[in-house]
């Protein structure tokens, strides 16, 4: 059991984001929805930030994500970085990601 | 009703009335039940599939101290088997060697752990036990070695208000993810106490200031939720988020009812489970459609353009303040009646005695009427 950590984590392209383990990410065939657990809240995510959530295992870089949202989006990297790291920054704020 | 009604999201399952610690602020009702009342294991089972099936995504198993229920794994494990996210509300005194990890095995998804003080002395007052909050700091350790996400639930009152900021310490360096600083509901026990819990108005203000403060402070690093208290508020809450809109809860005997207090407007029938399916009670019961929506709204909810924001607040609490539960909660400034909240208030201070202990209490007991005594000895 260790203290919490008491600074307040960033993101950077070298981050490998990975759900919190008080979460679950599950499809919810009651709504035909995905559904995001936590202990209070439920949340409901679009289609987007589903592609950024499912690559938050750990093991994708947030480089290598941008680049591979880019190409599922064909979109430009530079264009969608941006997007990516602020949702995923909010999301770490939010206690839902580590980073 | 015109609108369709949707599935609900959360239940709270309240799995008994027991409990060792007697906490004065405590919301279930003050007529408590006793374990021979308590709904049996399969009947919970047969509870948690049914919600399962009708789209519940989670539920808070709480009570009374839910550890005491010796089937609490199986519980846990019948939910996660069928992808319900499960919270345990604990007190976090007197769990056996080994339940945690069996909790954990099982599938349980998140702790949440009650501190009644920041300080021992504060703790075992208010929860009238000795030694409690060396327990609850010794369950902490083991849930975070069980390897759980831990919530840290502080019940905000007179008597502990000067401590929030030793609170957001205390969960800190218990490694929580969370934090709830929860100024107390005025329900059941609570509404009993409701003068000896009273803050003061000033200490109110300095509490709003360091929570809002902590929050900036420490975003990314532990999430704070801040529960203020309703008689200082200028709108009420969204109550449940609506009255049977998205959760709903059962009591030990399987009753199922809208919020925890609903016991309280007696004009409601509330069914069983067992008497009637979980589906049929959601969909149908006269006490689940009396404030679903906002047809059954008076003025001023009626043209307010905060309706399906607050959804007319807590039905309970009407009732409790102005005696017709489909009135505006008195919390709301367009309610007639919110000057009763600040006049409650400072009626709560001006009987207050200089000396801050909580003699002034009604400690929460089962069955407070003593019973005869050859039943208490079994020589009947």
């Amino acid at each position: 059991m260790t203290e919490a950590s008491r600074v307040r984590a960033v993101v950077s392209m070298q981050s490998r984001p990975i759900l919190k383990s008080h979460t679950r990410l599950q499809y919810d065939r009651v709504r035909e929805a995905w559904a995001l657990l936590s202990p209070e809240r439920v949340f409901w995510p679009n289609e987007v930030s589903l592609d950024i959530l499912r690559l938050c295992d750990g093991r994708h870089s947030v480089a290598l994500m941008i680049s591979l949202l880019a190409d599922q989006y064909a979109a430009d990297e530079a264009e969608i970085a941006p997007d990516v790291t602020g949702f995923l920054q909010e999301w770490s704020d939010k206690f839902l990601v580590t980073l | 009703m015109n609108e369709p009604v949707l599935p609900p999201i959360g239940m709270l399952a309240e799995l008994t009335h027991r409990c060792p610690l007697q906490c004065a602020y405590c919301s279930n009702p003050v007529e408590l039940l006793k374990a021979n009342r308590e709904m049996d294991t399969a009947g919970w089972l047969s509870l948690f599939e049914q919600a399962a099936d009708l789209g519940v995504l989670q539920v808070h198993l709480s009570g009374g101290e839910p550890t005491l229920r010796p089937d609490l794994e199986e519980l846990i494990a019948c939910l996660a088997r069928r992808g319900v996210y499960t919270n345990l509300i604990t007190a976090g005194v007197g769990i056996a060697d080994g339940r945690i990890e069996a909790w954990a095995e099982a599938g349980l998804d998140h702790i949440q752990l009650s501190f009644q003080g920041a300080f021992a002395a504060t703790t075992e007052k208010i929860g009238n036990s000795r030694g409690a909050h060396e327990k609850k700091l010794e369950t902490a350790r083991r849930v975070r070695a069980a390897g759980l996400p831990l919530t840290i639930n502080a019940p905000i009152h007179r008597h502990n208000m000067e401590e929030v900021p030793d609170f957001i310490e205390l969960a800190l360096s218990l490694g929580a993810e969370r934090l709830e600083i929860a100024n107390v509901q005025y329900a059941g026990w609570a509404l009993l106490n409701r003068k000896a819990l009273m803050p003061e108005r000033e200490a109110v203000e300095r509490q709003v200031q360091i929570v809002e403060e902590a929050q900036e402070r420490l975003r990314g690093i532990m999430t704070i939720d801040f529960v203020t208290p309703d008689y200082f508020a200028i709108y009420p809450k969204p109550c449940m988020g609506g009255w049977a809109r998205d959760a709903f809860m059962v009591a030990p005997d399987g009753t199922v009812l809208p919020c925890h207090a609903a016991g309280t407007i007696k004009s409601l029938h509330f069914e069983r489970f067992g008497d009637w399916s979980l589906s049929r009670i959601w969909h149908e019961s006269s006490a689940f459609n009396a404030f679903r929506g906002t047809s059954w709204m008076q003025e001023p909810c009626r043209s307010c353009e905060r309706q399906e924001i607050d959804w007319g607040g807590c039905r309970c609490q009407a009732m409790a303040i102005a005696g017709d539960a489909a009135a505006t909660d008195p919390a709301c400034i367009k309610s007639p009646l919110h000057a009763r909240m600040g006049a409650l208030i400072n009626e709560a201070i001006s009987t207050k005695t200089a000396d801050t202990t909580p003699d002034a209490f009604t400690y929460r007991r089962i069955g407070r009427v003593t019973e005869p005594r050859a039943f208490q000895n079994g020589s009947i």
